[in-house]
């Protein structure tokens, strides 16, 4: 699975990685000499049983507890099952306990767990948030600029509309999102709609939201196709939509004709693509962004860095990264994935 | 993600008549002679479990037992369940349902949220989300009274409805911003518990006790029980069953509307769907402090116990490595326990019967109305 | 099939008993002694109640339509059938356990079970016949019925009880199985994923078959004798015992039938869907039920019909649709669910009781 991993890197080609790359863990950064080792670190995605967050956090896919395991400390995912602070709060107050020097978080809530891990912080326990930020941490580790998200899915429709000229693509398209309140989802809506601007012929006609629940983005698809019948394309920003929607496109009636794109997983995309559902979608690689979050996690808890914006380390085979503004650290731009490439990955 | 929806059921109705074979009072026979019957009490078996889950949760983590973890995993966190399987408590003893109970909680945080972002005193804000609880409560009662419609049924659609109107109240906003006075009752300590209650806890034990008291010391209490267990009894008594049961319903949302509160001061989070994943944990813990789905039978007592086994097993598994994706099914398992256990010797009796190839009657999940038959 | 009604278990069924506020007739005497002119009556008030979900379905579509003309485009509707048909399969099974008054919570979590263990095959079997992986699903489904069914009968626990515990279990066993992971649409073969999708004009194939399902359920209820059985359980379980019905069998092989069901839309329901993780048929125990209790049938047991349940399901997969394509917020949605579970349960209560008056008065008519 590493190779895929290294295999990924190589293809994004992302700047600040390319040069590091192949430096891996036995890198003479002086930071890494000082990083402690066996630092109880939990890591602890929005719910367990979810895939996206399954390879964002294994040792088989490369994910952060690879990368925990590597700068020796012990490293374990846990969450609740269901995708709520009720569900998750409890684990993490049971880690604080445990004594964590270190918790890697996506928040469920952007505040819910605030008195919780800022209670943790004034212990000294390191917060680092990934994949979803909450206003209460030491750094966040972002997939994605929401900019560039926002402005690759609607270059990518504009693409498969009109793919000799996307700018003069024309015609109306919607957004299959995941739930109404989802910041991320809104954020990357949001600067979508911006970009809009540059493609005058496209017409955003409607948001629907499936809740990132399989049959309700099913239905939600559907009923966009029976109101809009001149619909010319999708964009779903979200795994479970992306697929929903493939599924429902997925017949001869819509196959080509009504296009799709957005953020989905090779594996869950590859059969759409090959059969022309649609041709191209976009995503980080999410064992990269635990990988990362994993390393900037284990340098804030050793105190090999500190949180401030300028600040910079090595992590692994990902190369050197610099916290920026906010305290965040980003992972790079987002990949896209085509027929010609799609079947290279695994996750 | 949606919540765990839920519907346990129960009847609208009576406890079945006495029959030839068993009396009414006694749902739960034992085989053994009566000298050892104290031992099977259902409480005696908790108070034994829950010494059990304690020496578990003592052996696997140092941290167990400190007032810190005693304080923010096992208070802090399960303080709205505990108080809402009280009003749950006094439901199933009559004979009912209410598995709207946590979507009254959702209402009741969606409206603090809303009407405090709109900037209204907290105490009006308090005092209007505790009405709008007696509110959903009076329409539950009235439907299942004055109706006569099942409670199982008319909760479950109450149970949409009122998710639904939060849902509306609040649209995709979620409310963040609370008043710092009122966030730390969430989630602070008690006064003078030394760090170790939190204040959900504290009115939990309070209304516990005042629950128990209402429930085994008044007539308002003992009618509830009469109720449960045969309610035609009840009436030629002069129990007013009608009244008895919309009051159980008009608690039920008030103190729904207490745990969303509570709900909303300790994740200071207001959101449309908070806490309604609660409805089966409420329901099963009721039903693990050996509350007979039938009515009629169970001590507030019982439920406490079971609260405090549940709690603590929930917290001491979450401080060992146990999968967390398998909690559930601790509490699964624990609520079959719940009603096996008590009938153990017979049902290996029946098994035996019932392998043998004869048939036995069987029960039914649910009281009922006499319907009208496509015989 | 000779019953030997149990001398020293609890008796927990529920007696017969007129109900406050009821006035019901003299509930407490097996429906045998009604006359045949009353039960001529009853049979026409039962099917007309069919037509009343019918009439309501018929009243929201063209209000639908006549607010967005392209609701009854061919294409929405098959949209509509190939959302019914899973709900409407999990309606006809619950229907089976509701008329013994008892009740199935745990089929949205055999559902999940049998979706992922059963769509999975495709990638652990080479070139397994899709008609062995319908089999697979359906075993593992029966084998969670029987484990319901078994409980339920056995320990004479309440269903409602033991559903809401193997609901709980299912489920973690499916998550635990699952993991992270998830079956994906490119290790399923192609003529599996178009099952749900190939139709007769705007009618997907598969609605003809659960039609017909349904139908052939209906029949066996209602012509056979362990169809009538159930009934006779639901409307009056001591008279049942009484009457040398052996109960226990009855309801463990409602049990049966129901997780078999479940079983069958879980694999319906991978192939609908092509991407399966451990949240499959989360949370559907409550729309099956809304469905079964819309669709008129007791849900104290003893009356009502699986081409009611049926039509119920329909009813609330229109409604949803119809919610989505008009464009209604979908704040409104549970909302709208929620009123209308109470306004059908109401108007159910009501149909009920001028049934009762009806029959007695024909009954007194008769008498005199």
């Amino acid at each position: 699975m590493k190779s895929t991993s290294s295999k990924w890197r190589a293809l994004v080609g992302a700047a600040v990685a390319l040069a590091m790359a192949s430096v891996g863990t036995a890198s003479p950064a002086i930071a890494a000499t000082t990083l402690k080792k066996g630092l109880k670190v939990f890591v602890v995605p929005k719910n367990l049983g979810n895939s996206y967050f399954t390879t964002a956090d294994s040792v088989k896919t490369g994910g952060a507890l690879l990368a925990l395991k590597q700068l020796g400390e012990v490293g374990q995912e846990t969450s609740g099952t269901t995708d709520t602070p009720a569900s998750q709060l409890p684990v993490i107050q049971a880690d604080i306990t445990k004594g964590a020097n270190a918790l890697i978080i996506s928040g469920t809530d952007p505040n819910a767990l605030c008195p919780t891990l800022n209670a943790a912080m004034k212990k000294g326990v390191t917060v680092v948030t990934y994949d979803s930020d909450t206003n209460c941490r030491d750094l966040f580790v972002n997939q994605a600029s929401p900019q560039g998200l926002g402005n690759i899915e609607v270059q990518m429709i504009a693409k498969e509309i009109n793919p000799k000229q996307p700018t003069a693509a024309a015609g109306q398209i919607a957004i299959v999102s995941a739930s109404i309140s989802d910041t991320n989802q809104n954020t990357w809506i949001k600067y979508m709609k911006q970009e809009l601007t540059n493609y005058p012929h496209l017409k955003l006609v409607k948001v629907v939201y499936g809740n990132d629940d399989t049959a309700t983005s099913v239905q939600v698809t559907q009923g966009l196709l029976s109101s809009y019948p001149n619909l010319k394309g999708i964009i779903s920003p979200t795994t479970v939509g992306i697929a929903a929607a493939a599924s429902v496109l997925d017949t001869p009636k819509y196959r080509g004709k009504v296009r799709l794109t957005g953020l989905g997983t090779p594996n869950e995309m590859k059969k759409y693509v090959a059969d022309g559902t649609l041709s191209e979608f976009a995503l980080w690689n999410p064992a990269d962004l635990g990988y990362l979050a994993a390393y900037a996690a284990v340098e804030l808890a050793s105190h090999a860095i500190t949180n401030a914006p300028g600040q910079s380390f090595v992590a692994g085979k990902l190369g050197r990264y610099k916290v920026g503004a906010d305290h965040t650290i980003l992972l790079g731009p987002p990949f896209v994935f085509t027929k010609a490439n799609i079947n290279k990955f695994n996750f | 993600m949606q919540p765990e929806a839920a519907l346990p059921a129960v009847g609208a109705t009576p406890r079945p008549p006495a029959t030839l074979t068993q009396s009414p009072r006694e749902p739960r026979p034992t085989s053994l002679s009566g000298k050892f019957r104290w031992a099977l009490h259902w409480e005696s078996a908790l108070v034994v479990a829950l010494v059990l889950t304690v020496a578990l949760g003592a052996a696997t983590s140092a941290e167990f037992l400190t007032v810190s973890n005693i304080f923010s995993n096992v208070c802090l966190l399960y303080g709205e369940l505990a108080i809402m399987a009280l009003p749950t408590t006094l439901i199933i003893l009559s004979g009912e349902i209410d598995l709207s109970i946590a979507s009254t909680l959702a209402l009741s945080s969606s409206l603090v949220g809303y009407l405090s972002s709109n900037h209204w005193p907290m105490p009006l804000v308090i005092i209007v989300a505790l009405a709008a609880g007696i509110a959903c409560g009076l329409l539950n009662g009235l439907l299942v009274t004055r109706l006569n419609l099942p409670s199982l049924a008319v909760t479950i659609g109450t149970m949409t409805l009122y998710e639904g109107i939060s849902e509306i109240i609040l649209g995709p906003a979620i409310i963040t911003s609370f008043p710092a006075a009122y966030t730390a009752i969430g989630v602070k300590a008690f006064p003078a518990t030394g760090g170790l209650l939190s204040y959900s806890a504290v009115l939990f034990i309070v209304l516990a006790v005042v629950f128990g008291v209402v429930l085994h010391a008044t007539p308002f209490g003992r009618s509830v029980v009469a109720i449960g267990w045969n309610k035609q009894a009840a009436q030629f008594a002069g129990i007013r069953v009608k009244r008895v049961k919309t009051a159980l319903y008009m608690l039920s949302g008030l103190m729904g509307a207490l745990a969303g509160i509570l709900y909303t001061f300790r994740l200071s989070t207001a959101e449309a769907d908070n806490g309604t994943t609660l409805i089966l944990p409420v329901i099963a813990v009721v039903l693990l402090g050996g509350v007979s789905i039938f009515g009629g039978k169970g001590t507030i007592l019982g439920v406490v116990l079971a609260v405090l086994v549940y709690c603590s097993l929930q917290s001491a598994l979450l401080l060992t490595n146990f999968n967390s994706n398998a909690l559930e099914i601790v509490t699964g398992a624990l609520l079959l326990l719940s009603v096996l256990i008590p009938n153990a010797g017979e049902i290996a009796a029946r098994a035996r019967r019932f392998a043998g190839g004869h048939g036995t009657s069987a029960p039914s999940a649910k009281g009922g109305r006499p319907p009208a038959s496509a015989q | 099939m000779s019953p030997a009604p149990s001398a020293t278990g609890p008796v927990q069924g529920r007696g017969p008993q007129p109900v406050e506020g009821h006035g019901a007739g003299n509930p407490g005497q097996p429906s045998s002694t009604l006359t045949w002119s009353s039960r001529r009556l009853l049979d026409a008030i039962l099917r007309v109640r069919e037509v009343g979900i019918v009439a309501v379905l018929v009243v929201f579509v063209a209000v639908a339509t006549s607010v967005q003309p392209r609701f009854i485009d061919p294409q929405n509707i098959k949209f509509v059938f190939s959302n019914a048909i899973i709900y409407a399969l999990l309606a006809l099974g619950e229907t089976v356990v509701v008329l013994s008054r008892n009740v199935d919570l745990s089929v949205g979590s055999v559902l999940g079970l049998s979706a992922y263990l059963s769509s999975d095959l495709f990638s652990q079997v080479h070139h397994i016949p899709i008609v062995a992986v319908f089999l697979a699903g359906l075993a593992i489904g029966l084998a969670c019925g029987a484990v319901n069914g078994a409980v339920v009968a056995v320990a004479r626990v309440p269903s409602l009880v033991v559903t809401l515990a193997t609901l709980y279990i299912y489920r973690a066993i499916d998550v635990l199985i699952v993991g992270g992971g998830m079956v994906v649409a490119s290790t399923l073969p192609g003529a599996f994923l178009s099952i749900p999708t190939s139709s007769l004009g705007p009618i997907p194939y598969l609605a003809i078959a659960v039609a017909g399902t349904v139908a052939v359920g209906a029949y066996v209820l209602a012509s056979f004798r362990p169809g009538r059985e159930l009934y006779a359980i639901g409307s009056n379980p001591d008279a049942a015992r009484l009457a040398g019905i052996p109960m226990g069998k009855r309801i463990f092989w409602s049990f049966v039938v129901s997780g078999g069901i479940a079983g069958l839309a879980g694999v319906l329901w991978a192939a609908t869907y092509g991407t399966i993780d451990s949240t499959a048929g989360l949370n559907y125990e409550l729309t099956v039920v809304a469905a079964v209790v819309v669709g008129g049938v007791n849900i104290f047991g003893g009356s009502g019909t699986v081409v009611g349940a049926a039509l119920g399901a329909l009813l609330l997969a229109t409604i949803n649709q119809a919610l989505y394509v008009l464009g209604i917020s979908s704040f409104w949605d549970p909302a709208i669910d929620g009123a209308l579970i109470v306004l059908a349960i109401s108007l159910d209560h009501w149909i009920t009781l001028r049934l009762t008056r009806a029959l007695r008065k024909g009954a007194v008519q008769h008498a005199t």
